[in-house]
């Protein structure tokens, strides 16, 4: 189970520090950032610009134009569900209805004991067994019924 | 008079010299290679419809409008993105085109709201003029779906407003903020249907690290971003071409005016200056020219503790008049002079040393730019033989190695730093030396390759062991040397710089920059290509001011960087027209055209032209005028827009040479600093009320054009005239126009200069005369002005102002972007929301030694007094090293700085003062008496209305 660590700008500061000296090295360092505290914390931006010699403005550009970068902390465990054509013309949406119904949120919510965040995701490349989904970063295919319950089960797991 | 409406090409002009040939609709057209084809389109007068092109920035392609069809090429490409090619025959209206095109307008304006005839931008928005470009009569899709109607506004920067409900998502802002302005403060938050324009990490412009120069309101084709000004006025109605009145880029402005009242200014395309850019300043700092402080009619009173009494033009300048001829007649001729102001026009300072010298009779003239960029003037007149910069600013377009010493280009000549940032993130290198890690040392996009933080008053210490790298590494440009240089004072001085004690290794023990990083910084310059050196105040306000820019000219010779293009020295004046007030005779020893006035020749030519006898002796420096009135020789000064109580050093000994005055005549916009010493006011006009010209930093003349009458009744020329005349001596000119022809007539460097030619031209950099009918952008190709480049012996003399345990900081001072010199101005305007009050920088150890909290008020001793001021605690200081504006009056930072100053010009110290720094509670006491005599000295006697009679 992952857990994240709590914000700590000098931790975010050698985060930044293994990554700066990459060539493109604006998305690495938001995934490592987002590896740690489960979130690309608001107050990380600045210093990343700040590292990279870009402005503020870039950064959040950058940051905001990926919807996997979250703003917020996420539960314990991270669902996706792709929503992209191949896996809804297999079903997807019915598999949606059920993990929403199940853990009584919607999409980007955490449920209240904070043990399960459900985020859509488009496309996992994973089109020849749709559906498909990922928990805490493992991807699941030829999902049913049956096979996303025990998924949710795993991901109500404390 | 009509608004000029500037062509927007779409694209960027190519300036490649092969022609392409195309065919556009049918049409033969040649361009030059790399054109686009909405450009060549464009250009051949048949216009393309288009949203996100415009040709401040580069092609984007992302609104669809512009499509083509282009014969042999599938689909329908973007014009704009899509460049000229040999033989292309391309369509810009069919059946096919008209519908795309259609169809794009209709989903804008699907998602945008319908109030075109309540909207700020009717009548100039460039959606509405494409949705009748393209024809659009009907939204199919309703306007009920999902949409940004209910968008929040943003309007929190002073001067416009953000209202996203308004946005196409074209990013034309975010582009003009990063490829015009270089800040890079904008950009595009989210993605698809939720993407919006935000400011920094969507904080809002003002919190945000926009720095407002407007770029971004100028480039948006609707309502998004709008001027204030517009939405409460309403659209000009026509526009006059002029100069602003700011620093030393010298800008030039579209005046859009609506009668008599300034909707907007904005920055020309065509001005050779700024290319279409502008600061904060120029385009929205001009409420000051109608703030509710203007004093608009003459005054006087006969004792300083008066009241200042209203009174009409005649009684005032007769006063005036009648109080110099009495002084005169008390104490001499020589015991009355004036000062000529470097923000006013060439031809009012020209007639202020022309009256000082033909009717006052003596040569007490002198100018501000005294206390700034005089050791410019001498230091490259004894090296070249010219007192002025080498380049034009387009220059820096192929400039490979940039020095900036002593100068802070992002904050006092903010468009031209545009220029330098764009050529540096084309791969320019940089290297900075400045004892404060200025903005261009690091900021987004921009670094320095090397930053050499020298302690303050060591830039002779600094260039000479520069200087030593480049002789003993044999990189200098020997050639360049032989044919150009006098060759003896060469070998002099590679001798006297490859001495041991101008080794980077002692210079290091100086200037607190390691030896290494001097000659690494050496070899760059004197081997990275084209080099050119950009200075400030930070060389000039120095004990050796001169002997430095004399060092920086030595430099530049020894590597051939010297007469093309990409090279030079080149000063970035603080002042609009500092070059022209010097230019213009304003020094006390110096006749237009930097003639000496004992030099026979010239001052007979003057004697002859003026009618007059003209004294051979110099006359007195500004702080020489101020010795002798503490001294009780010189007891009547006239002061035209110059306020040197603020400005100038040492605070406590100007007012006690103003107070020992009997008569000082201060003719300006406010009740200056001076004024409190003034017993006679003549209130002054602004540049948006008189004609004349400005003569900017790459010595080009712009004109200077009237939008409204004078406020006060006369323009500053006028007054000028008016107190000749009551002095007894009449000079006739109808219009500014003619003072320009008696200085072309009279100065061998403006001989070509006229209204006219600067109609026709724009603009024209001097010399402009027979040899360069056409102006001369670049000096000393070829040959130096003096014939042969001088190199002169610059032997590092450290200042007497040292540090010790009484005062163990060195206080350093700067200005800031958003105001302007002592803030008369700039403070009378919404620029205070970015620096209401000046504050001291000092470096975390130092205030921690000190127990000083960010915030907290501290009180600034030197041996020549104190003042009080927050503090900001700062890495951008070295250790050691405390920094502080001079905009605000309030804190008279010049009651702390010396009267150590410049050896040749006598040019004020104002860079280095030894000081200390202790925690305080507010005020000193000295602040809070100058205040309140401040406060007495402004009180304007209120006349009671007679009664009619009955």
């Amino acid at each position: 189970m992952p857990s994240f660590e709590d914000w700590s700008a000098p931790r975010a500061a050698d985060i930044i520090a293994a990554h700066t000296h990459r060539q493109g090295a604006a998305l690495p360092i938001l995934h490592a950032l987002q590896e740690a505290f489960g979130h690309v914390p608001h107050d990380a931006v600045p210093m990343v610009a700040l590292a990279l010699n870009l402005s503020r403005a870039e950064m959040h550009g950058i940051v905001t134009f990926y919807h996997d970068f979250r703003d917020t902390k996420p539960g314990s465990h991270v669902l996706k569900l792709c929503r992209a054509e191949a896996c809804q013309s297999m079903g997807a949406d019915t598999l949606a209805a059920q993990a929403r119904q199940h853990l009584q949120i919607d999409w980007h919510e955490t449920t209240g004991d904070g043990r399960t965040t459900l985020e859509p995701v488009f496309c996992l490349g994973l089109c020849a067994c749709a559906p498909a989904a990922m928990l805490d970063g493992k991807v699941h295919g030829g999902l049913d019924e049956k096979r996303l319950a025990a998924l949710l089960a795993q991901a109500r797991q404390p | 008079m009509s608004l000029i409406e500037e062509t927007d090409y779409g694209t960027r002009r190519s300036t490649s010299d092969k022609t392409v040939s195309l065919t556009i609709d049918g049409f033969e057209i040649a361009v030059p290679e790399g054109t686009s084809v909405m450009r060549a389109a464009m250009e051949a007068g048949i216009k393309v419809p288009k949203l996100c092109a415009t040709d401040m920035v580069d092609a984007f392609g992302s609104c669809r409008l512009c499509l083509v069809e282009i014969q042999g090429r599938a689909g329908t490409p973007a014009s704009c993105t899509t460049p000229v090619a040999e033989g292309m025959v391309v369509t810009t209206q069919n059946e096919r085109l008209k519908k795309l095109r259609r169809n794009v307008m209709e989903l804008y304006i699907s998602d945008h709201p319908l109030d075109c005839l309540t909207c700020a931008a009717n009548g100039d928005c460039e959606l509405q003029d494409m949705a009748g470009a393209v024809g659009l009569r009907e939204v199919r899709y309703g306007y009920a779906g999902e949409n940004h109607l209910g968008a929040a506004k943003d309007t929190s920067n002073p001067y416009f407003t953000f209202d996203a409900s308004k946005c196409i998502v074209c990013s034309r802002c975010v582009r003009a903020c990063e490829e015009v302005q270089g800040t890079f403060a904008l950009t595009i938050d989210g993605r698809g249907f939720a993407s919006h324009v935000a400011a920094g990490m969507d904080e809002g412009f003002l919190g945000s690290e926009c720095v407002s120069c407007g770029a971004c309101v100028q480039a948006c084709p609707t309502a998004t971003l709008m001027e204030k000004s517009v939405i409460e006025i309403g659209q000009p109605e026509h526009s006059v071409v002029t100069t602003c009145a700011y620093c030393g880029v010298g800008c030039s402005f579209k005046a859009e005016m609506r009668g008599n009242e300034v909707v907007r200014m904005v920055p020309w395309k065509d001005g050779k200056a700024n290319h279409g850019h502008s600061c904060v300043k120029g385009r929205f700092a001009w409420g000051y020219t109608n703030h509710r402080d203007r004093i608009l009619k003459p005054m006087i009173r006969a004792r300083i503790t008066d009241p200042w009494r209203e009174v009409s033009w005649d009684e005032a300048i007769g006063h005036a008049a009648s109080e110099l001829r009495r002084i005169q007649g008390q104490y001499g001729r020589n015991s009355i002079g004036g000062i000529t102001s470097s923000r006013c026009t060439n031809e009012e300072t020209y007639l202020v040393q022309k009256m000082i010298r033909a009717v006052f009779g003596n040569n007490n003239t002198d100018t501000c730019a005294r206390v700034c960029h005089s050791p410019t003037g001498y230091g490259l007149s004894k090296t070249f033989g010219t007192s002025a910069g080498t380049q034009d600013f387009d220059s820096v377009e192929e400039t490979d190695v940039i020095i900036v010493i002593g100068a802070n280009p992002t904050d006092a000549h903010p468009v031209f730093a545009s220029r330098m940032k764009k050529r540096l993130r084309e791969g320019a290198r940089l290297i900075v030396v400045d004892p404060r890690r200025i903005d261009l040392v690091r900021s987004a996009h921009v670094e320095a390759d090397y930053h050499l933080p020298l302690r303050p008053g060591t830039n002779v210490a600094m260039l000479n062991a520069l200087a030593h790298v480049v002789v003993t590494e044999s990189l200098f440009d020997q050639d360049f040397v032989r044919e150009r240089c006098e060759i003896d004072a060469f070998a002099d001085w590679a001798e006297f710089v490859s001495r041991p004690e101008n080794s980077p290794e002692t210079a290091a023990h100086f200037t607190g920059v390691p030896a290494e990083t001097i000659r690494a910084a050496a070899r760059l310059y004197a081997t990275g290509g084209n080099a050119a050196i950009y200075y400030g105040l930070g060389v000039t306000e120095h004990s050796q001011g001169s002997t430095t820019v004399m060092a920086m000219a030595n430099l530049a010779m020894a590597t051939g960087n010297i007469g093309r293009r990409g090279v030079g020295v080149n000063p970035l004046r603080g002042q609009n027209n500092v070059q022209g007030a010097c230019d213009m005779g304003s020094f006390p020893h110096e006749l237009p055209g930097y003639r000496h006035i004992s030099d026979d020749t010239t001052r007979h030519l003057f004697e002859q032209a003026w009618g007059v006898t003209l004294d051979a002796e110099p006359g007195l420096r500004i702080p020489n005028m101020l010795d002798a009135a503490v001294d009780g020789t010189f007891k009547g000064l006239y002061v035209q827009g110059e306020d040197i109580a603020q400005s100038d050093p040492d605070a406590k000994h100007v007012i006690a040479g103003l107070s020992a005055m009997e008569c000082v005549i201060v003719q300006d916009l406010f009740l200056n600093e001076t004024a409190n010493y003034a017993h006679v006011f003549l209130p002054g006009s602004t540049f948006l009320e008189k004609d004349g010209t400005f003569t900017n930093a790459e010595r080009r003349i712009g004109r200077v054009r009237k939008v409204m009458p004078p406020r006060a009744g006369m323009a500053d020329w006028e007054i000028t005239l008016a107190l000749a005349k009551a002095m007894g001596v009449e000079m006739n000119y109808a219009h500014p126009s003619e003072i320009m022809d008696e200085i072309a007539r009279l100065t061998p460097t403006f001989t070509g200069v006229s209204y006219a030619k600067l109609e026709e031209m724009g603009s024209v950099q001097w010399p402009c005369n027979e040899k360069s009918p056409e102006g001369t952008p670049i000096m000393h190709i070829g040959g130096f002005v003096r014939g042969k480049g001088n190199f002169l012996i610059t032997e590092y003399v450290p200042t007497d102002e040292k540090v010790g345990p009484r005062f163990p900081l060195l206080l350093t001072t700067g200005r800031i972007l958003s105001q302007y010199n002592v803030g008369a101005q700039t403070r009378r305007t919404e620029n205070v929301v970015w620096h209401e009050e000046d504050m001291l920088e000092i470096h975390p150890h130092d205030a921690e030694e000190r127990g000083v909290r960010d915030g907290d008020w501290v009180r600034l001793n030197s041996r020549a007094g104190a003042t009080s001021l927050r503090a900001r605690i700062t890495d951008r200081v070295a250790p050691g090293v405390v920094y502080t504006t001079f905009h605000h009056p309030t804190t008279q930072a010049n009651v702390v700085t010396t009267d150590y100053s410049d050896w040749a010009t006598n040019c004020p110290e104002y860079k280095v003062t030894a000081v200390q720094v202790a925690p305080s509670n507010g005020p000193t006491e000295w602040q809070t008496e100058y205040r309140e005599h401040s406060d007495q000295s402004r009180r304007i006697a209120q006349v009671v209305p007679v009664p009619a009679a009955e």
